[in-house]
């Protein structure tokens, strides 16, 4: 059976008809649609057992502390982390990635340089511009391809004796393209440069295994992959996480707390000030098992056959111009595109009249639009519940937008 | 479907994005704005020729989708022979009177820029 025929009655709101048409979701790049164990897990949390985690001394304090607890349990297993220490819960992969950026650039001197790519979304970029910024460092940027990879012998001309971070999106939001972690990864190390990866695109679709990626920090969010809002995982090496000072302090992350110093808690809540998202936590632990009892594997196989499907599809229609890797080449769960004569805000506008929910506009990442030379492309992206259909319903529908404005 | 898409784009905003009567430079500009929509990355330029506190001429230029395009293009010949005063004064509904059009609320921001860039340059 294939795995859209397998989840699809799992996902209440593809039920939904959106302008006469049944919803064709091809918008989980920007954010998932979820099963209806997250949602109920969620709500029974909510309605048995909600209370705050860590210092209420009461039954529900408990049971919320050990259902928060083992959603890092669940997350350590689901990424191949080797502890559970190194498992930071974020609100999200742009609150993870500035948490990092915020906790590296206190160790940073003027002149020191930091690494970034074309293809990075505003996330991975703009929280290391401000603390350059701040600190005085200097950021540079590895271009990207024709083909849409990373070039990699700039790299090996960027990085040097001042390179103190390197940050990198796994795959790319926009273009798909599925970067070498562990190559960039030993670049990196070689000139001692920590990595910091933005896993945002990559969790959703890929087996993740952070001792294969050999990564210092790895970023992403829940509600990319079937889970909620508000919640995201902030990976890091423990020898790495407990050699830093916390870049944001607050409650819970301390020991003890004097008026003029305080003693940082242990791992991994020292990363985690404030009230945790504990019911968004129970709801990351059932896209985990839901994620797993699918199969990370099959999930990838599955989502890039329909990405392969709508490149040849859409790359075959006239006037439609594909950004990426070929459909052969391997690419992460989505595709951009481009209709000559159409602003993409008016394709999406009009794919939305045949009940298809796309992404349009700048994706986030307005550098790597000005390498593809445009202001904005089209980009659909596909979850476990597509199917090939409704890659063909996208297709069709391309087709005969000139039809229609 | 075809009825929903005819109440998204209008005839008036197929029209103007098709042929924009006042899209192009103005060579003699007075003053001159440029702002971009931070959600799609639109661009819209606008040029005006101011005359006596008159607008004389204006003309847009831009990167754009259908629905700034044509409200550029409304934008512009509502200026043109308006006090300037008068013209800064002009808002969506002057805009959505001409386009007859169901501008949802994702994409009125795409309708607001051009009115935006015209104010911007007529402060100058």
């Amino acid at each position: 059976m294939r795995l859209d025929e397998l989840t699809r009655g799992d996902f209440p709101i593809l039920e939904r008809v959106v302008n006469g048409r049944p919803l064709v979701y091809l918008d989980s790049g920007a954010s998932s649609q979820k099963p209806r164990s997250v949602i109920e897990a969620m709500s029974r949390y909510y309605e048995r057992s909600h209370a705050n985690v860590h210092r209420s001394i009461h039954t529900l304090g408990e049971e919320a502390t050990e259902l928060y607890e083992l959603a890092r349990d669940r997350v350590q297993r689901f990424i191949g982390a080797a502890r559970r220490e190194e498992v930071v819960v974020t609100r999200g992969t742009t609150d993870g990635l500035g948490l990092v950026a915020e906790t590296l650039g206190r160790t940073l001197r003027p002149g020191d340089e930091l690494v970034v790519t074309e293809l990075e979304h505003h996330s991975n970029l703009i929280p290391w511009q401000l603390v350059a910024r701040d600190r005085g460092a200097v950021l540079k940027a590895v271009p990207v391809r024709a083909d849409g990879t990373l070039d990699l012998d700039a790299l090996d001309r960027l990085l040097g004796p001042k390179t103190r971070v390197v940050a990198f999106a796994h795959v790319s939001n926009v273009l798909g393209t599925i970067n070498p972690v562990q190559a960039i990864v030993r670049r990196a190390r070689a000139v001692g440069a920590l990595t910091v990866v933005d896993g945002a695109q990559a969790a959703p679709h890929l087996r993740l295994d952070m001792s294969a990626l050999e990564c210092d920090f790895y970023v992403f969010s829940a509600h990319k992959m079937l889970g909620p809002t508000g919640i995201g995982v902030l990976y890091g090496r423990y020898d790495v996480l407990s050699r830093l000072e916390p870049g944001r302090g607050g409650s819970e992350m301390i020991k003890e707390v004097w008026i003029d110093r305080a003693q940082w808690n242990d791992l991994p809540w020292r990363y985690e000030p404030g009230t945790p998202p504990i019911a968004e936590a129970v709801g990351l632990t059932a896209a985990i098992e839901y994620l797993e009892k699918l199969g990370m594997d099959r999930v990838a196989q599955h989502e890039q056959m329909l990405a392969a499907r709508a490149v040849r599809g859409l790359a075959a229609l006239p006037g439609v111009r594909v950004f990426g890797p070929a459909a052969e080449q391997p690419r992460g769960a989505v595709v951009a595109f481009a209709v000559d004569g159409l602003h993409p805000h008016d394709v999406a506008a009009l794919l939305d009249q045949d009940g298809i929910a796309v992404r349009a506009g700048h994706h986030c990442a307005q550098p790597l639009m000005r390498c593809l030379g445009v202001a904005g492309t089209t980009r659909a992206s596909f979850s476990v519940f597509n199917s090939p259909n409704e890659v063909d319903q996208l297709v069709g529908a391309v087709g005969a937008l000139h039809t229609k404005l | 479907m075809a009825a929903a898409a005819h109440a998204l784009y209008s005839d008036a905003i197929r029209r103007r994005w098709r042929r924009p009567a006042h899209r192009g430079d103005l060579p003699g500009a007075t003053a001159t704005a440029e702002d971009v929509n931070p959600l799609c990355g639109d661009r819209v330029r606008f040029a005006v020729q101011v005359s006596d506190g008159t607008i004389a001429a204006a003309r847009f230029t831009g990167d754009s989708c259908a629905i700034c395009t044509a409200s550029a293009d409304v934008v512009a010949e509502l200026a043109i022979g308006r006090a300037t005063a008068d013209a800064a004064r002009l808002g969506t509904e002057d805009v959505l009177e001409v386009l007859q059009a169901d501008v949802k609320p994702t994409r009125m921001r795409c309708l607001t820029l051009p009115i935006s860039v015209l104010g911007m340059a007529l402060a100058r």
